[in-house]
Formats: structure tokens, sequence, C-alpha cells
């Protein structure tokens, strides 16, 4: 039933969140009293602000001369050959300023942070993007930066640590729990509602309390409103198919939504399969998870019978999270977008072709999704044309695929 | 909200208000120290002078909680503690004790992963009274909300220096059994009390409500349990309580740790 109305086009999708932050059964706000005053002070301010034309002035000024957007649309001619079938389009996420569709996200919240007049901002991270472009536009604004990271992140991802710590930004290791960025995230929670009076919390991704899946959301609508304009201006159509990895979601949301009311556009989440779905060893809760309750909002999580929430498995680091959007959940629920798995060795052998075919290095996670796209083209015809987010470069990858292949860097 | 039904809750207030007394609410975590310790060191805590014991049910991501607590969850989850085994917990409990109050705090999910409806069946048949959980605010209590009410438990809520006067109208008109005051911004165990900021706002709050008001977070010692509960209807104890347990050498340690930390606090009430 519900797909039929997602794909009759009866949803429309730029109405959703509703008032209280649902989107159907999915998203709120399930946190403790303590946060809801700074939770509402944030939904009110975004609320004026997001249809400001000075405030989207200023947005659109910051991604166009400090990001660097718009990113192109390429056609990858040697890796549409090599799929055989539709053509290959590469949403460039990975040429933007510090190597991933991140920072839209970061630039949009700290011109919120700005207007807040609060004096510091606070961050989580896993693999560390976020936190590098957290702390990025932090030092461009002379905000004060705090950022939390799984200890045990800290020591896989040292350069990352060290980028942070040269932009000004302090980073502190996450000790407790599985000391990764579930953990990262419970932290910095804990550190807003104790600073809540001169600190705002950038959030990384389109999970978390609303308003927070729905401005990460918007901030990285950019994505798929340039891929809509490049889309027609480069083959004169929409495309036929999106292909996006999925860890939180905020590269694919972001490239998905303007396209959710084109209900001819099909639509592919990639989650990250580990050493496959069968194992347990995965970051796959669309696939493999249940609904439940976990950082401020109700979506698919991994957990076990007790609900406590388990450890994930990705190579990925930045998609080694047990939960996703709330947004992601209810388009899964009701048939608009298709959740599919790329396991660790599809992405690596995708990082490898992408590298090779056309001189571009995908970050791991976006691998994932090019992994996907690769088999998917091939079971369609030539005119048909597939855009799949390159959200971010690889070299923060190197030492992982070197590690890989026992080659010390 | 129909209270027609008392409740053990409701009884222990009474009483203590007759008596002119302050209530000492106190907190553990289900499973912190052994699985098998964890009664017994209920009835220590209502022999040393507990009014209302809240056992905390422990969850991967506690989210709202500071250090010391946030570490006796991971002790209880090392035990294998869950939401299961608290309610056995309960039982236990109450063959020996049909009177002291126990309400379960902690956080939606291991609830939502059991339903509501079987949970609030076990809790009943356990012999709980009420539910405090964390992360489930006014606006998305509802269900959970009356099928406790439905079954004659209390909803316990939170209400933090924050709280707009309109939440707390439609906060306080959902709680029941008693509203818990956070009397700091931050997580359980942090920060210095601000004993004016505790007075405003718990008359604040008086306006709105007869329910009993007790007051947690930032209480150490008798003094400070002394201090807050003059404004208001009674103390709630917990991060030295699992500090105690934490560091304890072993289960007869903790006894006497958690015996003495109680009693004092007792004593510092009712003088």
């Amino acid at each position: 039933m519900s797909e039929q109305a997602g794909k009759s086009g009866e949803i429309d999708f730029s109405a959703y969140p509703d008032a209280s932050g649902h989107f159907g059964p999915y998203g709120g706000r399930f946190v403790s009293e303590t946060l809801i005053g700074a939770l509402d002070e944030l939904r009110e301010m975004y609320n004026r602000l997001k249809d400001d034309p000075e405030f989207v002035a200023a947005f659109d000024y910051d991604l166009a001369h400090y990001v660097g957007r718009p990113s192109p649309l390429y056609l990858a001619e040697r890796l549409t050959e090599k799929a055989g079938g539709a053509r290959i389009w590469l949403k460039r996420e990975d040429l933007n300023h510090t190597g991933a569709h991140k920072v839209n996200n970061t630039v949009g919240q700290a011109l919120l942070a700005k207007h807040s007049g609060k004096s510091r901002v606070i961050a989580e991270t896993g693999a560390g993007q976020h936190g590098v472009a957290t702390a990025t536009v932090a030092a461009r604004l002379g905000l004060k930066c705090a950022v939390y990271m799984g200890a045990e992140d800290v020591k896989r991802q040292s350069p990352n640590v060290y980028r942070m710590k040269l932009l000004g930004a302090e980073v502190i290791p996450v000790e407790s729990g599985s000391k990764t960025l579930k953990d990262a995230m419970n932290e910095a929670m804990r550190d807003w509602v104790t600073n809540v009076d001169d600190t705002f919390y950038i959030i990384g991704t389109v999970a978390g309390p609303h308003p927070y899946p729905q401005l990460v959301r918007d901030f990285n609508s950019v994505i798929g409103r340039e891929a809509r304009r490049q889309s027609l201006e480069e083959f004169g159509q929409l495309p036929d198919a999106l292909v996006a990895c999925v860890g939180g979601g905020s590269n694919a949301i972001g490239l998905f939504h303007p396209f959710l009311n084109d209900s001819d556009v099909k639509m592919y989440g990639v989650e990250a399969g580990g050493e496959g779905l069968a194992t347990g060893k995965h970051a796959a809760p669309l696939n493999d998870g249940v609904p439940g309750i976990l950082h401020g909002n109700r979506t698919y999580l991994m957990e076990d019978d007790d609900g406590q929430i388990i450890e994930t498995h990705s190579v990925s680091a930045g998609l080694d999270y047990p939960g996703v959007g709330p947004e992601h959940a209810w388009l899964k629920d009701i048939g608009r977008v298709e959740y599919v798995t790329a396991d660790d060795k599809e992405a690596l052998d995708a990082f490898r072709t992408l590298t090779r075919s056309e001189g571009i290095i995908p970050a791991l996670e976006s691998s994932h999704a090019v992994a996907y796209g690769l088999k998917l083209a091939a079971t369609m015809s030539p005119e048909q044309n597939i855009v799949v987010n390159l959200s971010g470069r690889g070299d923060k990858d190197i030492f992982t695929v070197a590690a890989i292949d026992g080659i010390e860097v | 909200m129909s209270q027609e039904q008392e409740n053990r809750i409701d009884r222990r207030f009474a009483k203590l208000r007759a008596e002119g007394r302050k209530a000492l609410v106190t907190y553990i975590v289900a499973g912190d120290g052994g699985l098998e310790n964890t009664v017994p060191l209920m009835h220590q805590l209502v022999a040393s002078g507990s009014d209302l014991i809240e056992l905390g049910v422990p969850f991967s991501d506690p989210m709202a909680e500071g250090p010391v607590i946030q570490k006796g969850h991971e002790r209880a989850l090392a035990h294998k503690a869950s939401l299961r085994k608290c309610l056995e917990m309960v039982a236990e409990f109450r063959r020996d004790d049909g009177e002291t109050p126990v309400i379960l705090m902690g956080y939606a999910n291991p609830i939502e992963k059991m339903g509501a409806e079987p949970f609030v069946d076990a809790a009943l048949e356990a012999g709980v009274d009420g539910a405090l959980t964390v992360d489930l605010p006014a606006e998305e209590a509802g269900p959970l909300n009356e099928l406790l009410a439905a079954h004659n438990l209390r909803n316990i809520f939170l209400l933090t220096p924050t709280t707009s006067e309109e939440r707390i109208e439609s906060i306080t008109g959902l709680a029941s059994g008693f509203v818990y005051y956070v009397s700091l911004k931050g997580v359980t165990g942090a920060g210095h009390l601000d004993l004016d900021s505790v007075r405003d706002n718990l008359a604040r709050i008086r306006r709105h409500t007869a329910l009993p008001l007790c007051v947690g977070f930032g209480i150490k010692d008798g003094a400070s349990a002394k201090a807050v509960s003059a404004h208001g209807d009674g103390a709630v104890v917990g991060s030295v309580l699992v500090s105690a347990i934490g560091e304890a050498t072993d289960a007869e340690a903790a006894r006497q740790r958690v015996a003495a930390l109680v009693g004092e606090m007792r004593g510092a009430l009712d003088s």
C-alpha cells in the first residue's frame, strides 16, 4: 500500500518532518527533559532563519566561495564501459573543501551558531571527517571547538586527529562504552546539556533529536538540487537512478531529497555489509536491524534481544554506526528508496576499480555506493543514466587500504 | 489523571507527610556489583532509611548520566543485567518487602524492545510501582503513560531549571506519584547546587501541581540532602551510592558503605 503511495506521488516529501519532528513513526525527540529547552531554542531559530533571504544568501555565498560549489557531475566513461550498461555519472562531493560532503552541513550550522551568539561549538566524529569539517568552520569564525571521538577511532585515524588539532580544536578521546562513534555522540550530548549556555552542538549526520535530521538534510540538499539541474543540462532529463552510501545517511538524503517527489527516479541507499549480512558483523540496520530508540530518535537500530545497542563492523569508519537517520527508516518502510548492502570486499574492489579506471581515489564510504552503482548499471541499458554520489575522497583511507594489502606506508 | 486507586508511592508520601518527614529516594543500578547482590542491597537501603528505591535499568548508551553512573551501567551489563533481570529482582525483593515503593529508572529502548504492553504487565506482576524513562519526554510518552495509568502504575517525570512554564503545566498534567526536579544543568553527579535556584524553581512548580516534589542531581551527603529538601518533599541520591558500589572490593564492603552513606543522610533529613 505504502509503496504505491510513494511511487504514485501522493506523498509530498517536502512536507516532512511534521511539526513534532516525525517522519511517519520515526524521528521525534527522545531526550532527557534537560535538553528540551536547547532543542526548542534551536528549532525556533532554524524555523526563523531557513527561509530568511539574508541567511540563505550567506549560506549560498559560503558554499560557492569557501566550499567551492557547485561540485561537478562527471560522466565516468571508463567506469561505464566496465559496467557495460547504463551511463554512470559521479557527483563529485570529493572535490569540496575538506574532501567530503560533510562541510555543506558544518558551514550551515556554523551560520546558525553565529546567529545564536554562542562562543563554542562541539561535534562528535567517527572517522574524523565531520570533526575536521567542524574544526575548519570553527577556525574560520574564531569559535572555540571541542570534538568528541571514540578512543578506538583516535588510534585508528591519527591523521585526522592531527588535522583537527592543527585547526585549533581540542580532540577529546571517549573511553566509555564501545569507544566508537555512538559513544562520542553520547559524550557530546552530555557536554551540550552541561554547557548549553555558551555551546552550539554541530551534529554531523541526519540522526539525533528533531530538528537535527531536518536541518542536516536541508544543508546537504544542495547536492541533489545541483545534481537535478546538472542532469537536465548534461543529458536533458532526470536520472533513472540515484545511488549513495548510508551510514547515518547525510550524503544520501542530501542527494535523494530534491528528487523524492519525482516518482520515476529510483533510489538506492547502500549500507555497509561488513563481513556479510549473514555473519552479523556489519553496519546495516535498515537491512538487518529493528526499529528502536537511540540518540534522540526512533529509527532502525542494531541491537540485541534486551534492547542493548551492539557493536557494528565496517572497513569504512564513517559507516560504522548502529543507527540510521529516521527519514531513511521511513523511506524504507514506504518503499520509496531501496536499501541494499555492499560488503567490505565489494567496497575495496570498487575503490581500486574507480582509482584505476578514472584516476579518482574515493573514500571507502563512497566506495560502497560505487560498488552497487557498478552492479546496477550492468542491469540497465546504455541510454539510461545513474548518478552515484561520490561523497568523499580517499586520501584519509590510504593507510587502511595499505594495511589490508600488507604494505607499510 | 485517574488516581482513585492508591499505590505504594502514594501511601509512602502520605505517611511521610503525616509524620512531617522528608523522603529519601535512593538510586542504584540493577546488577551493579553482581546480579545476586542487588536484592540484598535494596533491603539494606531500606534498613538504613531509604523511603523509595529507584532501580536503574542498565542500558548500553545512558546518554543523560555522568561518568559515575555510566560506569555503573557498564559494570551491570558486564554481569549480564537486563530489563528482564530487573523485573526478576523486584519480584524477589517483594517477597520480603511489601511496602517500600520501587521505581524503574531507565531508557526507552529496552522497554521498546520488550514492548510497552508486556513491560507494563510484567512490571505490575513483579511489584513495581512506577517508571521514570529518562529519554521519554512528555510529548513522546503518551502511549506508555496511558498503559501505566491503566495498570495503576505511576509515571515519574523530570523537570529542570530550563523547563518553561507551559511545559511545567503540561508535564505535571501527565505526571503521577511524584515529580523529580533536576537541580542543575548537566548530567547526573555533576556540579554544585544553587540552593536559591532550587527554592525558586520548586515554588514555580508548586503553583502547577500538588504532587510531592523531590530534588536530585548534585546531592552528595546529608547536608546537601537536607538543604534541597527544605524546599520540597524529598531528596534523590544516586551517584555517591553508585560510586561506593563501584569502589567496594566485595559485596559486603559495598553493603557497609551504602549503609553508612544512607544512614548519614537519613539522620540529617530527620534532624
